[in-house]
C-alpha cells in the first residue's frame, strides 16, 4: 500500500522506513493509484516541464494583451527594463514568472500548477533555478514529483481553490511546492526542504483572491511574480537552517482554518478587496456582459 | 484520504488558459455535447447562466465552448483562434446571457445543438479544476462526468431493464463505475446514464441498439484522449 499524502511528518517517516527519497514515495503513490509506470509518469512529468518552459518563452516573445486590456506586456518590460533592483537573475526571475502567468492570461497553453491562476510561479522559480545552477532536467522532474506531493497534503488538509480558500490556497500553495522543489535541487535535508515550505506558507497566509471583475488578471499576475520572489527567500532561509518554529504540518492547518473563516466576498467572488475598488468596479462594468436575461426570482 | 488526485492534477493539467472552469471544463462539456449529438454541429445556441453569464467574455468560455465543439482538445492553442475557426466551418454560433437561474449551478452552460436532421440539448456545469458534470440530455437527467467512458441508453420503461443493461454491460467484461436513472412519467421513456471504467465492444453497442425497447444508445468513449 502506497503512502496517502496525508502530512509531512509520516511522508518522511514513510521515506525513511522504506529508504526511499521523497520523491520516490509520490512516483510510488501514482504507480499505485493510477496504474502507470515509473517511466510513463516521469515522462509526462518532463512534458508538463517542458510546457512550463514554453510557456515563459512565449510570454516573453510574442504580444500579451488580454481582451480586458489589463494586461499589456508586463514580463516583457521587466525582462528589459534597464534598472535592475537586485541584480539580472532577480529581474529574470519576477520577469519569467509574470511571463508564464500572462500567457495563461492570454488564453495560451500553461500547466495549472496547482492550478492556471498561479501558473506563473513553477515555471518562474524553476526556469531560473536550472538556468543559474546548470541542473539536469532528471533533476527538474524528481523537483517537480515533490512539489506535487506537498501539492497533495495542501489539498488534503488546506485548499487549491480559490473559492475555497482564498489566493493562499492558490499561489500560496504554488510557491511553497517551488520553495520545496528549490531546496530540494540545491541539495537541502529533508527537514530543511520541509523548512522552506513552512516557511514559505507563513510568508503567504490570509491572502485573498478579490480578482478585478472576476478575470484572473489582477492582481493574479503580480502575485505570481511576488511569490516566486518570497519562494525563492524562503528556500535561501531554510538552506541555512533557519527554524520556522511552527512545524510544516501546523502551518497548513493555519492555511486551512484561515480559509475555512475567509468571508465569500473575499474567494474568487469578486466581490471584495481589489475587485470592489472604485476603479475595479469601472473595469468590470466595461468589460462583463451587460446584455443579460435576468429571471425573475422565485418565491 | 477521500479524494486520492492524481498527481497530474497537482502538476496540469496542461491547458489552455485563463481558468480551469471557464475553458478547460467548458470545452470538454462541448465536448461531450459533440459525441451526444454524433456530428460537429452546423448551428450551435449556446446558453451562460448565473456566473458564467457576465464573465464568459472576459474568460475565454465563448471561445473555449465552441473549440470544444468543433473538438479541439482542452490544451489546443487554436482554442484562441476559434470564433474565427468556427466561421470559417461554418458553424453558425449564437449566445445567450442568462442571470438569476436559481435552479441552475452558477457555472452552467446549455447547448441546442443541430446538423441536418440531428438535434440535442445538452445542460452541462462546469464544477471546477476542469471537471463538468452533464446534468440534462434532451430534458432527461443524466448527471454523468465524462471522466470515464459514459453510456447513454433511452429505453422504455420495461420492468427488469436495469438489471438486463447492466448484465450485458458486465458480460462485456466493463465495470460501471457511476450509473444513474431518470424517467418522464411512468411506463414512459427511461434515460440511463452509465459510467464504465473500461470502453465498450461495438457488438455490445449494436446488441443493446437492436433491442426492441431500447429507443436509442449513445457511447461517449474517454473525452480526453
Amino acid at each position: 500500500m502506497a503512502f496517502l499524502f496525508n502530512s509531512f511528518l509520516d511522508w518522511k517517516a514513510y521515506s525513511v522506513a522504506h529508504s526511499m527519497e521523497l520523491y520516490d514515495v509520490v512516483l510510488e503513490y501514482e504507480q499505485d493509484h493510477k496504474g502507470q509506470s515509473a517511466e510513463e509518469i516521469m515522462k509526462g512529468i518532463l512534458r508538463a516541464y517542458q510546457v512550463m518552459c514554453d510557456a515563459v518563452k512565449t510570454g516573453l516573445n510574442e504580444e500579451m494583451k488580454s481582451r480586458s486590456g489589463m494586461i499589456n506586456d508586463g514580463a516583457k518590460k521587466v525582462f528589459q527594463s534597464p534598472i535592475t533592483v537586485l541584480s539580472p537573475e532577480f529581474q529574470k526571475l519576477v520577469a519569467r514568472a509574470l511571463a508564464a502567468k500572462e500567457v495563461n492570461s492570454c488564453m495560451g497553453r500553461i500547466v495549472a500548477a496547482p492550478t492556471a491562476g498561479a501558473s506563473g510561479i513553477l515555471p518562474g522559480t524553476l526556469v531560473t533555478l536550472q538556468e543559474i545552477h546548470q541542473l539536469p532536467d532528471s533533476v527538474m522532474v524528481n523537483a517537480l514529483l515533490l512539489s506535487a506531493g506537498i501539492a497533495l497534503i495542501i489539498q488534503e488538509k488546506a485548499s487549491l481553490a480559490g473559492a475555497v480558500g482564498g489566493c493562499q490556497a492558490e499561489t500560496g500553495s504554488a510557491a511553497a511546492m517551488a520553495a520545496g522543489a528549490i531546496t530540494f535541487a540545491l541539495g537541502g535535508t529533508v527537514d530543511q526542504q520541509f523548512n522552506a515550505v513552512g516557511i514559505t506558507i507563513q510568508c503567504m497566509l490570509g491572502l485573498v483572491c478579490d480578482p478585478v471583475a472576476g478575470l484572473v488578471e489582477v492582481p493574479c499576475v503580480v502575485r505570481n511574480a511576488s511569490a516566486a520572489a518570497i519562494a525563492n527567500a524562503s528556500a535561501q532561509m531554510a538552506l541555512a537552517g533557519l527554524d520556522p518554529v511552527i512545524p510544516v504540518d501546523q502551518c497548513v492547518e493555519a492555511m486551512g482554518e484561515i480559509g475555512q473563516s475567509m468571508e465569500t466576498r473575499y474567494k474568487e467572488t469578486a466581490l471584495g478587496g481589489l475587485a470592489a475598488t472604485r476603479t475595479g468596479q469601472e473595469i468590470a462594468k466595461k468589460v462583463l456582459i451587460q446584455d443579460i436575461d435576468i429571471l425573475p426570482d422565485e418565491d | 484520504m477521500a479524494k486520492q488526485s492524481s498527481i497530474f492534477n497537482m502538476i496540469g493539467p496542461v491547458m489552455i488558459g485563463p481558468s480551469s472552469s471557464h475553458t478547460a471544463g467548458v470545452v470538454r462539456i462541448g465536448r461531450v455535447a459533440i459525441r451526444l449529438l454524433g456530428v460537429i454541429p452546423e448551428q450551435a445556441v449556446i446558453t451562460f447562466y448565473n456566473s458564467f453569464a457576465r464573465t464568459y467574455e472576459g474568460h475565454g468560455s465563448d471561445r473555449a465552448i465552441l473549440a470544444g465543439l468543433m473538438d479541439f482538445k482542452t490544451d489546443d492553442k487554436r482554442i484562441k483562434e476559434s470564433l474565427q475557426l468556427a466561421k470559417e466551418l461554418p458553424l453558425h454560433y449564437i449566445f445567450k446571457s442568462v442571470g438569476n437561474a436559481s435552479t441552475l449551478h452558477p457555472n452552467t452552460i446549455k447547448l441546442e445543438l443541430k446538423k441536418n436532421d440531428k438535434q440535442i440539448e445538452v445542460i452541462g456545469e462546469s464544477l471546477g479544476g476542469g471537471v463538468i458534470n452533464i446534468a440534462e440530455v434532451d430534458g432527461f437527467v443524466t448527471n454523468f462526468s465524462a471522466s470515464l467512458h459514459s453510456l447513454l441508453i433511452m429505453a422504455e420503461d420495461v420492468k427488469g431493464s436495469i438489471a438486463f443493461i447492466a448484465n450485458v454491460i458486465s458480460n462485456d467484461q466493463c465495470n460501471i463505475a457511476n450509473m444513474s436513472v431518470s424517467r418522464k412519467g411512468k411506463n414512459k421513456m427511461a434515460c440511463l446514464a452509465i459510467e464504465m471504467d473500461s470502453g465498450i465492444k461495438p457488438t455490445t453497442l449494436m446488441y443493446l441498439k437492436a433491442l426492441h425497447w431500447v429507443n436509442e444508445v449513445i457511447y461517449v468513449p474517454d473525452i480526453d484522449l
